[in-house]
């Protein structure tokens, strides 16, 4: 790594103790952030894929169950809860532990889908762009610019007002939003990938565009996408909390994490847990996928060190 | 260097035109603007009415002019749930939300630069790892959520801060650091990142084999070549600053354009919220022109037309 050429003295462990303990505080930092952020990443994105995936089958309730009886109980730890709902529940009586593992769902198809049609339109784009050049380039790329000059947010959420609340229609909306992005760092790639001695003896052999671009410019182009990808997925996840708690997204019904801090938000002095845990739920998503992106990128892209960024 | 600024600026006049387009398609995308801007249960005569009263059934071609040669005066109709002029009324919040975005830059700065220079100076020291905490923090902890967890500690439990409007001195302390905390992240990791990359350079070997002071090296040739990528990441990050306003200000009751555009939203206002679009998005593009001005002052590559 490129970082490690600044520092001639290393300790090699923490036991080193020739090392100053600095130096040791140093390695154990450099240590977890290289090789255990990535996996911590990895553990946390899982955890919420499961949740997601097995949510009817580990949540002890239906998350839109009223117990009206039971409305407003706090976690455990507190008093009055019980371990029967973990993390309190709502004013209907809802269990929020069971919201908080079916609003993964939620987060995660956004975050899926709108990945996965932003990528495919951006790289499509990106990739005519960047391949043909010229006129067909500028008028693309000035499109490209248009949307990224932008202020995104505002945007999105003007568009999600209009369109009004439901799942498909935030898919839609983040992944036509966001191509553009995909877009432009696919057409930098190919532009790079491009000039490679290896495009030019395929254009020699006689290949044609389409066996160029689909066997020898796609597949190099993998890596820094799904690193992208994962980026952008989080951040999703990031923007359509915001458009919940705005009233913008899921509609009312569906226990998102957006819906519940919106909800959490009026009660908040009196009963916060309702708005801490699908909080921390976000922030546990997030956290994962930016460090799985961080460790992607080191491995699937070694052109992009970490320190670039 | 006049040739590089009327390029720029003719880019941005393209955009600016893009932006009203979009605008003027947006609210149409559904194909009936008149009840999108009426209430769900409006009757079929309300919506005539508003029909009527916006001109939404006359062809589309005379209705794009009109918008057009209206937006160049700045004038987007009359707000419908105000009644006045959408305008003037974006206007008058822009003094409040310019202070919170630029104490939020500030704030920023100030404690991010340090820690992305400590940072890329001593990777893997303590202050480094602090930096690149906050730097991970500022791109996972959703700043809407950590604003309500903020209220509910410093505001309600500690009762250090107010926690909503703009009347004391601290009013703006929460709102601010919560809108900033984003932008310090990306400044703590595009200032390390660029540290690390420039003090690698052969000019700064150069400059010390020559035996310069290390501080006239810091100054000299690492910070000017910091402060280019540092400039463009700063001028993006108002633009998102402007964008995040929208939920601080909603949730420190802020009277600024995030708080407007919420309640524009909410009331289904789609003038004010033409002139909302169109207004923030100007102060974007000069914003975007404004760096690329300073570009040009920091880096004599750009002056001199070799980019």
């Amino acid at each position: 790594m490129e970082e490690d050429r600044h520092i001639p003295q290393k300790a090699d462990s923490l036991l080193d103790v020739d090392r100053t303990f600095r130096d040791r505080v140093a390695y154990t930092g450099r240590f977890l952030w290289r090789d255990w952020g990535g996996m911590i990443g990895l553990v946390l994105f899982l955890v919420v894929v499961l949740a997601a995936v097995l949510a009817p089958v580990i949540s002890p309730y239906d998350p839109l169950e009223q117990h009206l009886q039971d409305s407003k109980m706090p976690p455990p730890w507190e008093e009055g809860g019980s371990w029967a709902h973990p993390f309190g529940t709502d004013p209907l009586g809802r269990d929020m532990f069971s919201r908080v593992i079916h609003g993964a769902r939620v987060s995660l198809t956004v975050g899926f889908f709108g990945v996965l049609i932003a990528g495919s339109i951006g790289m499509v784009i990106g990739a005519i762009a960047g391949y043909f050049g010229g006129q067909i380039d500028s008028v693309i790329m000035g499109g490209v610019n248009l949307v990224l000059s932008l202020p995104y947010l505002l945007f999105v959420v003007f568009i999600a007002a209009i369109l009004g609340r439901s799942l498909l229609n935030v898919i839609l909306i983040f992944g036509i939003t966001d191509a553009p992005i995909f877009a432009r760092t696919t057409r930098g790639e190919v532009l790079r990938i491009r000039e490679s001695a290896y495009v030019e003896s395929a254009v020699c052999a006689g290949a044609r565009w389409g066996r160029i671009v689909f066997d020898h410019i796609l597949p190099n182009l993998i890596g820094s996408l799904v690193t992208l990808g994962t980026f952008e997925m989080s951040r999703m996840i990031f923007y359509e909390a915001g458009l919940g708690f705005l009233g913008l997204s899921v509609p009312p019904s569906v226990p998102s994490w957006g819906n519940m801090l919106s909800s959490g938000r009026q009660y908040l002095s009196s009963y916060p847990w309702i708005a801490t845990f699908p909080g921390l739920a976000i922030v546990f998503t997030s956290l994962g996928m930016n460090l799985l992106g961080d460790w992607l990128r080191d491995v699937l892209d070694p052109r992009l060190r970490r320190s670039r960024r | 260097m006049q040739r590089y600024l009327l390029s720029k600026l003719g880019q941005s006049m393209l955009l600016l035109f893009g932006v009203l387009l979009l605008v003027f398609f947006m609210v149409r995308a559904t194909g009936d603007p008149a009840s999108l801007m009426a209430s769900r249960e409006a009757s079929p005569e309300t919506i005539e009415r508003i029909r009527e009263e916006w001109g939404f059934g006359r062809p589309l071609h005379i209705q794009l002019w009109d918008f057009l040669t209206g937006a160049i005066v700045g004038d987007f109709g009359k707000s419908y749930h105000f009644r006045i002029p959408a305008m003037p009324l974006v206007t008058e919040r822009l003094p409040a939300t310019v202070q919170l975005a630029a104490t939020g830059l500030l704030m920023a700065v100030v404690i991010g630069l340090p820690l992305g220079l400590v940072g890329g100076f001593t990777p893997g020291s303590v202050v480094d790892s602090v930096g690149r905490f906050l730097a991970l923090m500022g791109q996972s902890v959703p700043n809407f959520w950590l604003a309500l967890i903020m209220i509910l500690f410093f505001g309600v439990r500690l009762g250090w801060f107010p926690t909503f409007g703009r009347d004391q001195w601290n009013s703006m302390i929460m709102p601010a650091f919560v809108l900033a905390l984003p932008t310090m992240g990306q400044v703590v990791r595009m200032t390390r990142s660029s540290v690390l990359e420039v003090r690698s350079e052969d000019y700064i070997r150069t400059a010390h084999s020559k035996g310069l002071e290390p501080r006239t090296i810091y100054v000299k040739h690492v910070l000017r070549n910091v402060a280019i990528p540092l400039v463009s990441v700063l001028g993006v990050q108002f633009g998102y600053m402007l964008g995040g306003s929208i939920y601080i200000e909603t949730i420190f009751s802020w009277p600024g354009i995030g708080q407007l555009t919420q309640q524009a939203v909410g009331w289904r206002d789609f003038p004010l919220v033409q002139a909302i679009a169109v207004f923030v998005s100007v102060i974007v593009l000069a914003l975007n022109l404004f760096t690329d001005l300073a570009y040009a002052i920091i880096d004599p590559r750009v002056r001199y037309g070799r980019r």
